[in-house]
């Protein structure tokens, strides 16, 4: 099959006439790194200054997160901490796309997802601790857990989009689930076997990949030898490239697809274009791998400064509300410092919990056991 | 009561669970209109539709991976594995996802999915049609490993699987498939041994026999036989692997002071060896022997035309028996 780089598709057989909505390699942009408002023929998007000062607050908490789950890993607070520096709109943008009763399946690293979907963020502290694995209820965010095995969860995504179906859920107020990954996750056999099944069920699930170019180590060119966003072309449905350091622009795509989906026109391969600003956990290195100068270009397109000078320029917000958002950012940098560490251990028994559903011989006799050899120590201690 | 084949009785037994409960699912390869290569699922499309018995893709990590989104969603899904040796490009689905969800999310999420497999040689099959890999899911917190032996128990089974609200990696002997019973369609579960229960299928004084799968029947063969030689062997049909039901195990032994396991899976880190422990620890006082296991052997399958030396028979059951009365 004969593709170029700019997505033209050649003379192949196209039953579904997808060549016709093929996307782009130029990524969909509604902001530029510069903060100028741009109009796209297929994405017209009307957002109130509201809105936008709403999404560049989203923006800025987010990467306040971020930069104090950091500190925390630093001092030793945090076992690992995944960044999501860089990837602020691509997450905000594409959540705020999200209807409450639509279900999203994150990686590891997808903080912005959870603070859009209401998740308090400490929790995701209690998995980058070490007190949990996870341990929210899914349901009650519309947000899977964390998945940590690279790819899985496009399939359960995939699978919880065909329980829509079967639930008679999509069509005009219907539902949807979205599942994140990254580049290199579209190299697991589970994210094409998800592509697969997406497609020949129709489901209505849309696949938002964030290139962020490093699969740890490895750049793209590891991964892939066309743009990640024509590979939907092969699985039978559309495949579009947005820039993922625009908010509005992920915002108007994934919304898009998001009600395609609902609708029961199916899934839509999203690729947010996009840079992992910083190393890839905190227990990485990325100067072994990657270039000083390419971060800087990146720097010029970062996600939350075009939107606060789109917002400056266009006189949409004043400086008290720059001030206010930088207080708040404050605020829940606090809070969240404060509840990492008044954060209690788990007491130790609890490894007895939450493995089946009701009372197992063999784990109530190690949990016994365990307690009697734990009391042991209490009763020595009496004993002096 | 019906006669009924193995395989028709697992079929009756997921017909019954479907009727019983709309979100129950069967997904797999070549489930629907061909009802799957053991029949199994036989006419369940035609009467139940495509969408709650689907013919998937092929590809095992997809079957399991969907499943489990469907399990999210509030179905009970039922995946038919086709054969043993398949079941590893899902492995990771079934260890690290399926297994680990109650406890991920501290118990708010359940994944009530079951996962059928035949599994076990003796039907002159190629490689990786012969397998046995049931410890690999045994050894795995999370997961119930289970396996039915006859018609009767295997109609019962399936449905308390599919009942159970934790996962079920399930074990059809698929060389039993074509083996038939009465079968008590009528009955209800309430009064059937529960899952995670053993049964004493022959009851014996001198030595505790052990199987599960196809060496049920196999083990109770060589109890008729044994009692030429004045042996009275007390065949337990062990039914679930994970958790085990050493109750009834330890029960048996501490009369009997013998014990051995049979099974077909490769003996070194199997079943036997975790049961050995076990009883060992529980029975030391009362055991007269070290308990014996009659097993594979810690080779790969061997090709089919040697496959009835490296299955565990009648003759290899009263041979592990003998030996337990030499010390």
């Amino acid at each position: 099959m004969a593709v170029n780089a700019q997505g033209a598709v050649g003379a192949v057989p196209d039953p579904l006439g997808l060549a016709g909505r093929a996307g782009s390699a130029v990524p969909i942009q509604l902001l530029t790194p510069e903060g100028e408002r741009v109009e796209h023929p297929d994405y017209p998007l009307e957002v109130s200054a509201g809105e936008l000062q709403a999404l560049y607050r989203d923006l800025v908490l987010v990467r306040r997160i971020d930069f104090e789950a950091i500190a925390l890993q630093r001092q030793g607070e945090l076992g690992i901490w995944a960044s999501l520096l860089g990837q602020e709109a691509a997450q905000v943008g594409s959540a705020r796309a999200l209807s409450p009763r639509d279900m999203a399946f994150p990686t590891y690293r997808e903080h912005g997802v959870a603070w859009c979907r209401g998740l308090d963020p400490a929790k995701l502290l209690e998995l980058f601790r070490g007190v949990s694995h996870g341990g929210w209820d899914p349901k009650a965010h519309g947000l899977h857990l964390y998945t940590i095995v690279i790819g899985c969860q496009a399939l359960h995504a995939t699978g919880y989009a065909m329980g829509i179906q079967r639930d008679g859920a999509v069509g005009e107020d219907g539902e949807a689930a979205i599942a994140y990954f990254g580049d290199g996750a579209t190299s697991q056999g589970d994210v094409n076997e998800a592509f697969i099944w997406a497609s020949v069920t129709n489901a209505p699930v849309v696949f938002f990949c964030q290139n962020n170019q490093w699969a740890i180590s490895e750049p793209l060119e590891r991964q892939s030898r066309v743009p990640l966003y024509q590979r939907a072309y092969g699985f039978g449905f559309p495949g579009i490239r947005v820039d993922g350091n625009d908010v509005l622009a992920c915002l108007a795509v994934t919304r898009q697809a998001m009600q395609a989906a609902r609708e029961g026109q199916g899934p839509t391969l999203i690729e947010a274009f996009t840079y992992r600003m910083g190393a890839h956990t905190t227990t990485d290195d990325p100067t072994r791998y990657r270039l000083a100068a390419e971060l800087e270009s990146w720097k010029l397109k970062d996600p939350v400064e075009r939107v606060k000078a789109y917002l400056i320029r266009s006189q949409l917000a004043e400086k008290a509300f720059f001030e206010a958002i930088d207080a708040e950012a404050n605020e829940l940098g606090t809070r969240l410092r404060r509840s990492c560490l008044e954060m209690p251990d788990p007491e130790p028994l609890a490894i007895f919990e939450n493995v089946y559903a009701g009372p197992n011989a063999l784990i109530d006799a190690e949990r016994e056991q365990f307690a009697a050899y734990l009391d042991s120590f209490v009763s020595q201690e009496i004993a002096r | 009561m019906t006669t009924l084949t193995l395989s028709r009785a697992l079929g009756e037994g997921l017909r019954k669970a479907m009727e019983n409960d709309p979100k129950v699912l069967i997904m797999g390869e070549d489930v629907g209109k061909l009802g799957g290569v053991f029949r199994v699922t036989d006419g369940l499309q035609k009467d139940f539709g495509e969408a709650r018995v689907v013919d998937t893709p092929l590809a095992e990590s997809g079957i399991v991976g969907t499943a489990i989104g469907l399990a999210l969603r509030g179905y009970r899904p039922v995946c038919e594995i086709q054969f043993d040796g398949f079941v590893y490009p899902a492995f990771d689905q079934i260890v690290s996802q399926l297994a680990h969800m109650r406890l991920r999310s501290l118990g708010t999420v359940s994944l009530p999915v079951v996962i059928r497999i035949p599994f076990g040689g003796g039907i002159g099959a190629v490689e990786h049609h012969s397998e046995s890999p049931e410890a690999l899911f045994a050894h795995t917190p999370g997961l119930r490993v289970v396996a039915c032996g006859d018609p009767a128990d295997a109609y019962v089974m399936i449905q308390q699987a599919i009942s159970s609200d934790d996962p079920v990696i399930f074990f059809e002997p698929k060389r039993r498939y074509w083996d038939k019973t009465d079968v008590d369609t009528a009955g209800g579960l309430a009064s059937a041994t529960p899952l995670h229960k053993a049964r004493t299928l022959v009851s014996g004084t001198d030595v505790t026999v052990l199987a599960y799968g196809p060496m049920v029947r196999t083990c109770a063969e060589a109890a008729v036989a044994a009692t030429a030689d004045g042996r009275s062997l007390e065949v337990i049909d062990l039914r679930s692997l994970a958790p085990l039901d050493t109750e009834t195990i330890v029960a048996s032994v501490r009369r009997t002071g013998r014990c051995v396991v049979v099974h077909e899976a490769v003996s070194s880190g199997g079943l036997g060896a975790e049961i050995a422990a076990r009883v060992t620890e529980e029975c030391f006082y009362q055991l007269e022997a070290p308990v014996l296991r009659v097993c594979g052997y810690s080779t790969p399958y061997p090709p089919s035309r040697i496959e009835e030396h490296y299955l565990p028979d009648l003759d290899r059951v009263l041979d592990g028996v003998d030996r337990t009365f030499a010390y």
